[in-house]
């Protein structure tokens, strides 16, 4: 029985059966993990201990009948979430022994649901990237081609589950970072809507934009992660106080006479030949269950990606102002006063990624500039909203390509920040207007690269997005699994 | 030109610590003086991935500060962060309001010279304390390192900003005890500067008395009583028109006053003023209050000085001056009208509190919510007063047994035989005894100097220890006298 190739729910069943144990699988994880870690790159800690212990738990609360959805089935966590007393880096030099003394509240929620952790997952420093080059630990690997980024910035989360070493994982996305990766490995990733998970306990990045969501290696088990990730939490002022929802309750609904809409400014200029015609595909796929494709334009998409780049680079500027080497982290040996300590320890604590981020977030946020640059973000972050507002006057959803091009090589685009940052062009919009939105597998380029399709949907109305999904997922077939040679 | 012939112009940013029991965003303690570090957790610590969550409490006391300095209450406020960096400032910005603050406009009136004055409220708005270093040295600068200690960090506060209407150092400390006054009535600080939980920084310029343009501003910091207020804006006033008189320029900066050597010392120049980038708190939704709410604070709102004030005058027939003194704290208030409640004459529970009992509290430097003395106790020493078990005198004996141990005067008077002697023939006695050991004081009052009568009254006293009821001691004494002549 090769248990890494069944899906989270299928895994969930034969718990169920008691035809394997939560042990088991968790045995099968670490061993699939030590044979192709060495390639892949995916995590940076691993709790293997741990994950037998909790798998043990597990067991037991199955056998005691207290077991839930995904009680049993193990998980990878990007490394920007705080586990209690596990090493939790960001990737970054300066927080690289940080041993939070808390658990981020999806955190708390796995551990209660018996989902035992089998480690922390590489991650672009503090998710800025779209390739995992900005790791302190190194990238990660795409497993489809080893020479190609999992894409960023939850790219050992997505690697993770793409090359069978996890069901599941845990990702952040504050403009792409799990719908990119996702997309680029031929996984399932949603950003759920700004409000839905408790961001408590995620390391800020951009606190209006970062939401935490699920990668799995289909629609259901996503659905399945989604709904123990969501609910109110009163440790977060931003978290929406709603009803629980059981996402996997309405997959499978007949989709006839959904209106789907196809917005022009993604299908411009730029856009990879193959995506499109992947893409295209699946709106065919999606006519044929009997959904109304209606064509349709989001006018200020163009300047989404430039009031991105100015709202998260000024949040984190301010976000990552803590780093100042006075309480934890790195500190500098160069610490005569405070403000060379604080000078050096960022200095030599944070990659020029970052460095560069914080320095473009700065400069937006300073008087003289501020109305220029970070205000006029603010007032296009507006438009960008009206513009779903009105568009989901017309449609349910929206379809388009998730990435403009399939995974690109290392060291193509690192070297060219704007390069780089154009990756996100069609992720970004989703973060500003605050909606839902995912990527899932639409298909196989020419050379095997995945390509994914991205769904958005109006604010909570995840259960619309994750129905289409399934119907695409059911249409489009599964793209199957890498051919990692072990 | 002399200090006279110019107008100054003062404005004060006033920060306050609001008494809730827990801090602005998490649910730390916030008492005073506990073990360094003792009161924290990751979120007023700001490590990673925390977030903060509004204590509603501090908002209803910045709501009701801002309506005890007459204040526009704003239904819709927001957060936002103002990004510095400094040891003492674990997310290296402070969370606090820019744009739209939760209290606009108000004003604080008071008297200063039998004048009244109106002094304008900018803004009243809220924010997070940072924490305190602490330095191994004397100062910052020959300090080998410095410690930090958060139990402060998180702690709510109001920014009280005046308009540039005070015009001199002396109606900026009135202005400030009065602050200081309102905010203790409304219950929401407990304004001790000397704990740090009030906090003044002064700006200050000179112009010439009939100009209406403002000269150039110097900010002062680090003035830690109500006394150093008004000592620092009398020397950087002086210090302004000693250059101006010279034909110098005032240079806009920051500056430190130094209690010890009572000068103010360039701190940082405008060029060198921190850029705040202030931008709004994603971490935190914007604060939306409803007129119930703020209504409901608003008929709540315990009586304010000034109303108690003009209530002494009315109610209790108080003259302006007891009624201003009393109400001047709100301690000395409470306890004056817990007193009234057992004793009805107002005047003597006024002229009391006034006299022994501040002289007493100077004196032991205790605070009024500190004192022994129960209210009721007072009251009841004046009953005995009034049915003439004591006199005057002792009551003042009995009053510091009292002040000392916090007995009730009846068990004073008792333990200490303190009862006056009223006993006609026990006072004749003394009386007797007096005329005969005082023959030339005796004398000079038979030849016509009447006026020796008080230094026998005074030996009739001395020789009963006081008990001797005053009246009858000069009553008897005349008539024994008068029957000499």
């Amino acid at each position: 029985m090769e248990l890494i190739n069944k899906s989270a729910l299928e895994l969930r069943d034969l718990l169920d059966k008691r035809e394997v144990s939560s042990r088991e699988i968790v045995e099968a994880y670490l061993e699939r993990i030590e044979a192709v870690e060495p390639k892949v790159n995916s995590f940076v800690t691993l709790t293997k201990e741990q994950a037998l212990k909790d798998a043990d738990k597990a067991d037991k609360m199955i056998k005691d009948k207290t077991a839930t959805s995904l009680t049993g089935i193990p998980i990878a966590i990007k490394d920007n979430l705080c586990t209690y007393h596990v090493k939790t880096t960001c990737c970054s030099k300066i927080i690289k022994d940080f041993l939070p003394p808390y658990d981020a509240t999806v955190i708390t929620k796995i551990k209660e649901a018996g989902m035992p952790i089998l480690g922390k997952t590489n991650m672009d420093e503090f998710a800025m990237g779209s390739s995992t080059e900005t790791s302190i630990f190194g990238p990660s690997k795409n497993p489809w081609d080893l020479e190609r980024v999992p894409g960023g910035s939850s790219g050992g989360s997505a690697a993770a589950v793409a090359a069978m070493e996890a069901p599941l994982a845990l990702g952040s996305d504050t403009g792409g970072s799990i719908r990119q990766p996702a997309a680029l490995t031929g996984i399932v990733g949603i950003k759920p809507t700004y409000g839905l998970v408790s961001r408590y306990g995620l390391i800020a990045f951009a606190s209006s934009l970062d939401q935490i969501g699920p990668f799995a290696k289909n629609v259901s088990d996503a659905a399945a992660l989604l709904t123990l990730l969501a609910g109110h939490d009163r440790r977060d002022s931003t978290s929406l106080p709603l009803e629980k929802v059981d996402y996997l309750q309405n997959l499978g609904q007949d989709i006839k006479g959904l209106r789907v809409g196809v917005p022009v400014e993604f299908f411009a200029e730029g856009i990879d030949p193959e995506v499109e015609s992947n893409v295209k595909n699946s709106i065919k796929a999606l006519e044929e269950f009997g959904a109304e494709i209606i064509e349709i334009s989001l006018p200020h998409s163009e300047y989404a990606l430039a009031a991105y780049y100015l709202v998260a680079t000024a949040e984190a500027s301010s976000n990552l102002a803590r780093f100042d080497g006075v309480r934890y982290g790195h500190r500098s040996k160069e610490d005569r006063d405070s403000v060379t300590m604080f000078k050096h320890t960022r200095a030599e604590g944070f990659g020029p990624e970052v460095k560069r981020r914080i320095i473009l977030g700065t400069y937006a946020l300073s008087s003289g500039f501020y109305d220029a640059y970070y205000l006029k973000a603010l007032k296009t972050r507006t438009l960008i909203k009206q513009d779903f507002d009105e568009a989901f006057k017309k449609v349910d959803v929206l379809i388009t390509p998730t990435t403009p091009s399939p995974a690109f090589k290392f060291g193509e685009k690192n070297k060219d920040p704007l390069a780089m940052y154009l990756s996100d062009i069609f992720t970004t919009t989703a973060n500003l207007a605050g909606i839902p939105a995912m990527s899932l597998p639409a298909g196989l380029t020419s050379e095997g690269l995945p390509v994914g399709v991205q769904i958005f949907a109006p604010a909570l109305k995840e259960d619309i997005m994750l129905n289409t999904a399934y119907a695409l997922e059911k249409a489009i077939g599964s793209i199957g699994f890498p051919a990692l040679e072990v | 030109m002399p200090l006279e012939d110019y107008t100054i112009v003062i404005g004060l940013e006033v920060h306050a610590e609001l008494m809730t029991e827990t801090k602005l965003f998490c649910g730390c303690s916030t008492s005073f003086g506990s073990e360094a570090n003792s009161q924290v957790c990751p979120v007023c610590l700001g490590l990673p991935g925390t977030l903060p969550v509004l204590n509603e409490k501090a908002v209803e006391y910045a709501v009701k500060a801002g309506l005890a300095l007459n204040s526009d209450i704003s239904l819709l406020s927001k957060f936002d962060r103002k990004n510095y960096f400094y040891p003492d400032l674990p997310k290296a910005y402070q969370v606090s309001q820019y744009d739209l603050p939760i209290c606009l406009g108000g004003h604080v009136d008071f008297i200063v010279n039998g004048e009244k004055k109106v002094i304008g409220i900018t803004r009243v708005h809220l924010e997070e304390e940072a924490g305190k270093s602490v330095h191994s040295g004397a100062t910052i600068t020959d300090s080998e390192f410095s410690l930090e200690d958060y139990n402060r960090c998180g702690i709510p506060l109001i920014e009280i900003v005046s308009e540039p209407d005070l015009r001199s150092p002396e109606e900026a400390r009135i202005y400030l005890e009065t602050l200081r006054n309102i905010l203790r009535y409304a219950g929401v600080s407990d304004c001790k500067m000397e704990e740090g939980s009030l906090r003044c920084d002064a700006n200050i310029s000179l112009m010439p008395k009939g100009a209406t343009k403002f000269g150039t501003r110097t900010e002062i910091k680090n003035m830690n009583s109500f006394r150093s207020v008004q000592r620092a804006l009398e020397y950087e006033a002086k210090r302004h028109a000693e250059l101006l008189d010279r034909g110098e320029k005032i240079i806009q900066e920051t500056r430190t006053w130094d209690e010890a050597s009572g000068v103010t010392e360039a701190m940082r120049s405008k060029e060198e003023a921190h850029d705040y980038r202030y931008f709004p708190e994603p971490d935190l939704v914007p604060i939306v209050l409803t007129n119930e709410f703020v209504n409901d604070l608003k008929d709540n709102l315990p009586e304010m000085p000034v109303a108690k004030y003009h209530r002494y005058i009315t109610e209790y027939g108080l003259p302006e001056y007891d009624a201003d003194l009393i109400t001047a704290n709100k301690d000395m208030a409470d306890y004056f009208e817990e007193v009234i409640k057992h004793y009805k004459d107002a005047k003597v529970v006024a002229n009391w509190l006034m006299g022994e009992f501040m002289r007493l509290v100077n004196e032991q430097e205790v605070d009024i919510t500190e004192v022994k003395v129960k209210p009721k106790h007072l009251a009841e020493m004046f009953a005995l007063q009034d049915k003439g078990v004591i006199s005057s005198k002792i009551a003042k004996t009995v009053f510091e047994e009292m002040f000392n141990t916090g007995k009730d005067p009846a068990t004073i008077v008792k333990e200490k035989g303190l009862v006056q002697i009223t006993d006609a023939s026990e006072i004749e006695k003394i009386v007797e005894e007096v005329i005969k050991t005082n023959p030339d004081p005796v004398a000079e009052y038979l030849s016509g100097k009447e006026k020796v009568l008080g230094f026998l009254v005074g030996q009739v006293m001395k020789l009963s220890r006081g008990k001797a009821n005053p009246q009858m001691a000069n009553e008897f004494l005349k008539k024994a006298l008068d029957q000499l002549k």
